[in-house]
C-alpha cells in the first residue's frame, strides 16, 4: 500500500509569486517567510514523496458562479497553470497521477462525499505557489500531483466538520492506494486574513497560533465554529484554513511535529508552514 | 446555524450577494484573459453593457469603489482581476476601503506581527 509520508500546510499569497519571480527571497519584508522553507526542503529530501495530493480552494481561474462544487477531486493527466487577470508567472505544468485520482474518488464517493470530478482542470496560485516554495527553481516538478479544490468563494461553505471529514476519508483512501509510491498531503490557504470590506486587513494572532497548536494535540479543536464564527475570528480570506484542517486530517491521531513558522505579514496574511507526520 | 449574523465591515459572499452580482462577477472572472482586458480599456461601457451591468454595477465600475462594487454584489476574489487591469493589488483595495494610504494600511499590517 501507498505510504503518507506526512502532510505540509503553507499559505498561498499572490504577494510570494511575485516575490520569487523578483528573486526577492532574501529581502527584508520576505525573508521571515521565505527562511521557514530551508526544513521543509530537508523534510521533503528525507521523505522522498513521488506524490502530492494538494487541498486549495480556486479563486477564479477553474471555476466561476455559473458552476461551483463544494469539492472538486482532479482527474488529469495534466494540470496547467494560467493568467489570473493580476501578472503572476505562470508555472510550468503538472503531471497528475490518474490512478490516485480515480482511486480517491472511488474511495470518497464510496464514503459518502458527493464530489465533482474533473478531468480538465486548471490549478490557481493557491496550487502553484505551494509547489514552487516546496520545490524551488526545478525546471520539472519531481512529484506527480492531485488537486483537491475545496469551495471557499460562495456561501455556504462547507463546514470545519465536513471538511475534517473529507480529510480523514482522503487519508484512508491514500492508505489503501495498492502501490509503492509515497505520497504527501499538501493544505494551501490561511492564515488570518481579509481582502473585502472595511474590516479588510483583520488579523488574529491569537487565534492563528491556538489553531496550529491545536492541529498538533486536538485537531478537531477548530471543527467546534461554524464557517460564520471562523470568519469573524479569522477574516473572510482566513476560512482557508479549512484547507489546513483537512490535511490534519489525512494523518493519524498522534502526529510529530517536524517544523511550523509564522510570520505577519504577507501582503495582507498571516503567513503559516506546518510539517506534520504521523506520530506511529 | 448564524448565517445571517452580521460581522461589521464584512459581507458574506452568500445567495444573495452570488445573484445580485452575477453579470458584474462575470465580467471580472472574463478579465482572465488578456485580450478581454485589453478590450475593457478601449471601451469600457460598451464592454460592461456586453455583461449586462446594472447601473449601480457600472456606477462603481466608473469610480473603480471596492466597497460599492462588493455591495453591488461583487465578489473580491473577481473583483480583483478587475483591480489588475489597473495594477492595483490586495493592499490597495485594502486602502482605499478602509480609507488610509497604502503605507498606512500597510503599516497597520505590520502592526498586527508586533502585537
Amino acid at each position: 500500500m501507498a505510504t503518507l509520508v506526512g502532510g505540509i500546510t503553507t499559505s498561498h499569497v499572490p504577494a510570494i509569486g511575485r516575490a520569487i519571480a523578483r528573486d526577492l527571497q532574501g529581502d527584508p519584508y520576505f525573508k521571515p517567510f521565505f527562511d521557514g522553507f530551508p526544513p521543509v526542503h530537508a523534510w521533503l529530501d528525507r521523505v522522498k514523496p513521488d506524490v502530492a495530493v494538494v487541498l486549495y480552494n480556486d479563486h477564479g481561474l477553474n471555476f466561476f458562479l455559473d458552476k461551483m462544487p463544494t469539492f472538486a477531486v482532479g482527474a488529469a493527466s495534466e494540470y496547467r497553470n494560467a493568467d489570473e487577470g493580476w501578472g503572476i508567472p505562470v508555472v510550468p505544468p503538472f503531471r497528475g497521477e490518474l490512478d490516485l485520482s480515480w482511486h480517491l474518488i472511488e474511495s470518497l464517493i464510496g464514503e459518502d462525499f458527493d464530489l465533482t470530478t474533473c478531468q480538465e482542470m486548471l490549478v490557481d496560485h493557491a496550487f502553484t505557489l505551494p509547489m514552487a516554495l516546496l520545490w524551488p527553481g526545478r525546471a520539472a516538478w519531481p512529484v506527480t500531483t492531485v488537486p483537491v479544490c475545496i469551495n471557499t468563494v460562495q456561501f455556504p461553505l462547507p463546514s470545519a466538520r465536513r471538511c475534517w471529514q473529507l480529510g480523514q476519508a482522503i487519508g484512508r483512501a491514500i492508505q489503501s492506494w495498492n502501490t509503492d509510491k509515497r505520497v504527501v498531503v499538501v493544505g494551501t490557504g490561511g492564515l488570518s486574513h481579509q481582502l473585502d470590506g472595511e474590516r479588510a486587513g483583520f488579523i488574529n494572532k491569537d487565534f492563528d497560533l491556538k489553531f496550529m497548536d491545536s492541529l498538533v494535540d486536538d485537531p478537531t479543536w477548530a471543527t467546534r465554529y461554524s464557517i460564520t464564527d471562523l470568519v469573524e475570528l479569522t477574516g473572510t480570506q482566513g476560512v482557508e484554513l479549512l484547507m489546513w484542517l483537512a490535511t490534519r486530517g489525512t494523518l493519524s491521531a498522534a502526529v510529530r511535529k517536524v517544523h511550523a513558522n509564522y510570520h505577519i505579514p504577507i501582503s495582507n496574511t498571516a503567513a503559516g508552514l506546518m510539517v506534520l507526520e504521523n506520530a506511529l | 446555524m448564524t448565517a445571517t449574523r452580521e460581522i461589521p465591515g464584512t459581507t458574506l459572499f452568500d445567495g444573495t450577494q452570488a445573484r445580485k452580482g452575477y453579470a458584474l462577477n462575470k465580467m471580472c472572472y472574463s478579465f482572465n484573459a488578456a485580450p478581454n482586458r485589453e478590450a475593457f480599456k478601449a471601451d469600457e461601457e460598451g464592454y460592461c453593457s456586453k455583461f449586462g451591468l446594472n447601473d449601480a454595477q457600472r456606477q462603481a465600475i466608473r469610480e473603480r469603489n471596492v466597497l460599492k462594487l462588493i455591495a453591488a454584489g461583487g465578489n473580491v476574489y473577481y473583483l480583483a482581476k478587475f483591480a489588475g487591469i489597473f495594477g492595483l493589488d490586495v493592499q490597495d483595495l485594502g486602502a482605499q476601503q478602509t480609507g488610509m494610504t497604502k503605507d498606512q494600511f500597510k503599516a497597520k499590517l505590520l502592526a498586527a506581527g508586533r502585537n
